[in-house]
């Protein structure tokens, strides 16, 4: 059965390398994987979507509507956008933060008011903090690990693959505060 | 067993041409290629470079074929329009070494201006394509590209799409086969295209299409699946993956070489299956010529020329129903903006005061045409900012364009923008062209180019001074400004508007993404000077924000500090702090 995921997120937020640890992890896993990315002027500062797709054998490389099993997403706004994306018992994990778009900061529409409570009435939603728990840990940059780990759960694989897959994914001087990331928001409450 | 790796249909592409034996590329950045000559670079084995424009580096690779080695140009579909001039006669002079163009197409326009269909260039210019649908067929379709281009004695196009560019699967790596320089040997007849030799190369060309599309039953990246009799479609590319989705029963008849394509094959499959789709991605290309040949099939009534398609989308037509469960909710859009500090943004912001249009161009800095600057009126092409409002001033005089300028970049303005200005200086022009200056190709992910003193295998070269260029060309005024003086970008563009000399302003400031750069402030807003009046936000700065009390807020880890958003605060609320 192949297993879809979908990160969500604004460009910029390192939805991109969410995506290839996801991978790269099912890789080692032995599954057949596909990865469909978002490279070029959607990236500055859009809406971006990235998706994992992996299983016996993948054929097509993106999740679509009524597919997702886990949606991970980096922003609010983001996360309400894609959600109509996931199973009927598809996980909703959100990194609860907001970033005004523009059509929002120029005041043309409404940033909509409480997001998560309202998903919730439809969907399995798990929300963390991510930006708080970085920030925490002094480097803003490795909220992606944060809220990957948070989510892990819910895609699979035991938590040594995932450490080993985002050791050998980020920068070599960022190993150590990205592996305790990514045990923060796995060890975190859901 | 051999490695596998995942892998980025791009980098696919380019470890094919490396297994190939490919000793030459060129390239010039464009979305959905670019990636193929960054990873191609890495390559010691591989002489890889950046060129100006997608023409040069098609001739680049002409060159290299001519020469005896097998050689590869990369470019985006538009690229392909710039290159065709070649194209079109490189498909009469055949090759000598094997030569491979490898051209994405972008249905779904992510980052494009048009959605045009190589394919069609590829019939017009009778040109083989192959067109893969995975990472593997990536790396493979380029190696058969070699042999076909060798033993057909033609150029070949690989056509990839977005979604196959940009996105990664399973590829089993070999090593690299080297093959022999061909000896060259003068033939004026093959490569000399003056009317007498080319007349006798346009049968060659017909016949070699001919030949190739009777051989073509037996190509191994045709696949004919029967399973199903009752339902079957005709594909290729990326869609092939879309069928397999959603009818993993049904028969299919996947073409690798999608032009020409094999009229037995068609023959054949119509012929056992009893509904035959033709499912393919924009234009009919493959529908149109199974229809000419009498085929009953069902296609483009069906399935739209727009957009990428997708296996919901295929749901839809059969079965009127795709897999969604809720509704998609309502959800302000969020459009690419000018990223915070974004130099682009500083200069449009004073185009903006002005009430200045600008003649636009391709880059990130078609994002100024958007809300809050809205101040792009045109973008065409490559290069065109410069010559249309050239043609303005021409069709209705200088007065109209007082209020105008062109606004191109660096690396646009090197690719195909220098020719206009060229014609500017030449046809006595008035106008003012702004080149935007930020020292890289910065939508497609910063790659070099002739002006940053750096080449694709990052080795360090000659920079070509872009304000001496324009003076030697003889622009009468040239004018070098930092895009963040904006007093003195008031200053320089109202006088020249309202001048009669044709005046080129160069505004600099490297792209806020490029690497190795230091930000060591940031900006804040004191709330207490803060009246709310909103003027610092008609910038259009994503790391501002209002706050609950209406005053404007700064996202600390969003702001670049640079200071932009102060010149518009007449309060001086805003002030800059170190991190």
């Amino acid at each position: 059965m192949t297993k879809n995921i979908m990160i969500v997120g604004v460009g910029g937020q390192g939805t991109l390398l969410t995506s290839r640890i996801i991978g790269k992890a099912a890789m080692e896993m032995g599954f057949d994987v596909k990865i469909s990315e978002v490279h070029g002027m959607a990236q500055r500062g859009g809406s971006v979507v990235t998706f994992v797709r992996f299983g016996e054998a993948v054929n097509e490389p993106v999740v679509e509507e009524g597919q997702a099993d886990v949606i991970i997403a980096f922003e609010r706004l983001e996360a309400l956008r894609y959600a109509h994306f996931l199973k009927k018992d598809g996980v909703l994990v959100v990194n609860d933060c907001r970033i005004d778009p523009m059509t929002v900061v120029i005041g043309a529409k409404q940033y909509p008011e409480n997001i998560i409570e309202g998903l919730k009435k439809e969907h399995a939603v798990y929300a963390i903090d991510g930006q708080k728990i970085a920030l925490d840990l002094g480097n803003s940059k490795v909220l992606n690990s944060v809220v990957l780990g948070y989510a892990a759960g819910f895609i699979g694989f035991d938590k040594d693959v995932w450490l080993q897959t985002v050791s050998s994914t980020v920068p070599a001087k960022t190993i150590e505060i990205n592996q305790k990331a990514f045990a923060c928001g796995y060890d975190a409450e859901h | 067993m051999a490695k596998k790796t995942i892998m980025l249909g791009n980098e696919a592409i380019a470890r094919g041409a490396f297994e190939a034996g490919v000793k030459l590329s060129s390239a010039y950045p464009g979305t959905p290629s670019t990636e193929i000559s960054e990873y191609l670079a890495k390559y010691d084995e591989v002489y890889t470079e950046w060129a100006p424009n997608e023409k040069v580096a098609a001739e680049v690779a002409i060159g290299a074929s001519v020469s005896g080695v097998r050689s590869l140009a990369c470019m985006k579909h538009v690229g392909l329009n710039v290159a065709s001039d070649p194209l079109y006669t490189f498909s009469y002079t055949g090759v000598g070494g094997g030569s491979v163009f490898v051209v994405a197409d972008d249905p779904g326009l992510a980052s494009s201006q048009n959605e045009q269909d190589t394919r069609m260039i590829a019939r017009a210019s009778h040109v083989p394509v192959l067109e893969p649908s995975d990472s593997q067929e990536a790396k493979d379709f380029v190696k058969y590209g070699y042999e076909l281009s060798e033993a057909y004695d033609t150029p070949v196009i690989l056509r990839t799409t977005t979604k196959l560019a940009h996105s990664q699967s399973a590829v089993e790596l070999c090593d690299r086969v080297e093959v022999a320089d061909k000896e060259y040997a003068r033939n004026v007849q093959k490569y000399v295209m003056m009317p007498a030799s080319a007349i006798g190369r346009h049968l060659v060309v017909e016949d070699r299409e001919k030949r190739m599309a009777e051989d073509a039953a037996d190509f191994p990246v045709n696949k004919m699946e029967i399973n199903d009799k009752k339902i079957g479609f005709i594909t290729c590319g990326i869609a092939y993956q879309y069928v397999k989705e959603v009818c993993p029963n049904a028969s299919v008849l996947k073409f690798g070489l999608v032009n020409p394509i094999s009229k037995k094959l068609v023959e054949d499959f119509v012929s056992q299956v009893e509904t035959v789709y033709v499912f393919e991605e924009l234009e009919p290309v493959i529908e149109e010529q199974v229809r000419a040949w009498g085929f009953a099939v069902k296609g483009k009534e069906l399935f739209t020329r727009q957009g990428e398609y997708s296996a919901n989308m295929l749901r839809r037509v059969l079965f009127g129903a795709d897999e969604a469960v809720f509704e998609k909710q309502e959800a302000p859009a969020r459009p690419p903006i000018l990223c915070p500090g974004c130099p682009h943004r500083s200069v449009f912001s004073v185009l903006n005061k002005l009430k200045i249009h600008a003649s636009g161009d391709i880059g990130c800095y078609t994002l100024g045409a958007v809300a809050p600057l809205g101040v792009i009126d045109t973008t065409i092409c490559m290069g065109a900012s410069i010559s249309a409002l050239h043609g303005m001033e021409k069709a209705r005089g200088k007065e109209f364009i007082k209020n105008w300028v062109a606004v191109i970049g660096d690396s646009t303005f090197l690719h195909t923008g220098i020719n206009s200005l060229i014609n500017m200086v030449y046809n006595k022009a008035t106008g003012t062209v702004m080149i935007l200056d930020n020292r890289t190709t910065g939508m497609t992910g910063h790659q070099e180019h002739a002006a940053t003193g750096k080449t694709l295998k990052g080795e360090e070269t000659y920079a070509i001074n872009l304000a001496d260029l324009c003076r030697a060309v003889g622009v009468p005024n040239v004018i070098e400004i930092s895009s963040f003086d904006v007093k003195g970008l008031e200053k320089v563009i109202t006088e020249s508007v309202n001048g009669d000399t044709l005046t080129v302003i160069i505004a600099k400031a490297p792209c806020v993404l490029l690497k190795g750069q230091k930000f060591p402030n940031v900006c804040a807003v004191n709330p207490d000077a803060c009246k709310k009046c909103g003027a610092c936000m008609k910038i259009g700065c994503p790391a501002m924000t209002r706050g609950e009390d209406g005053k404007v807020k700064i996202d600390a880890t969003m702001c670049n500090g640079c200071g932009l958003c102060k010149n518009y605060c007449k309060f001086n609320a805003i002030e800059t702090l170190e991190r």
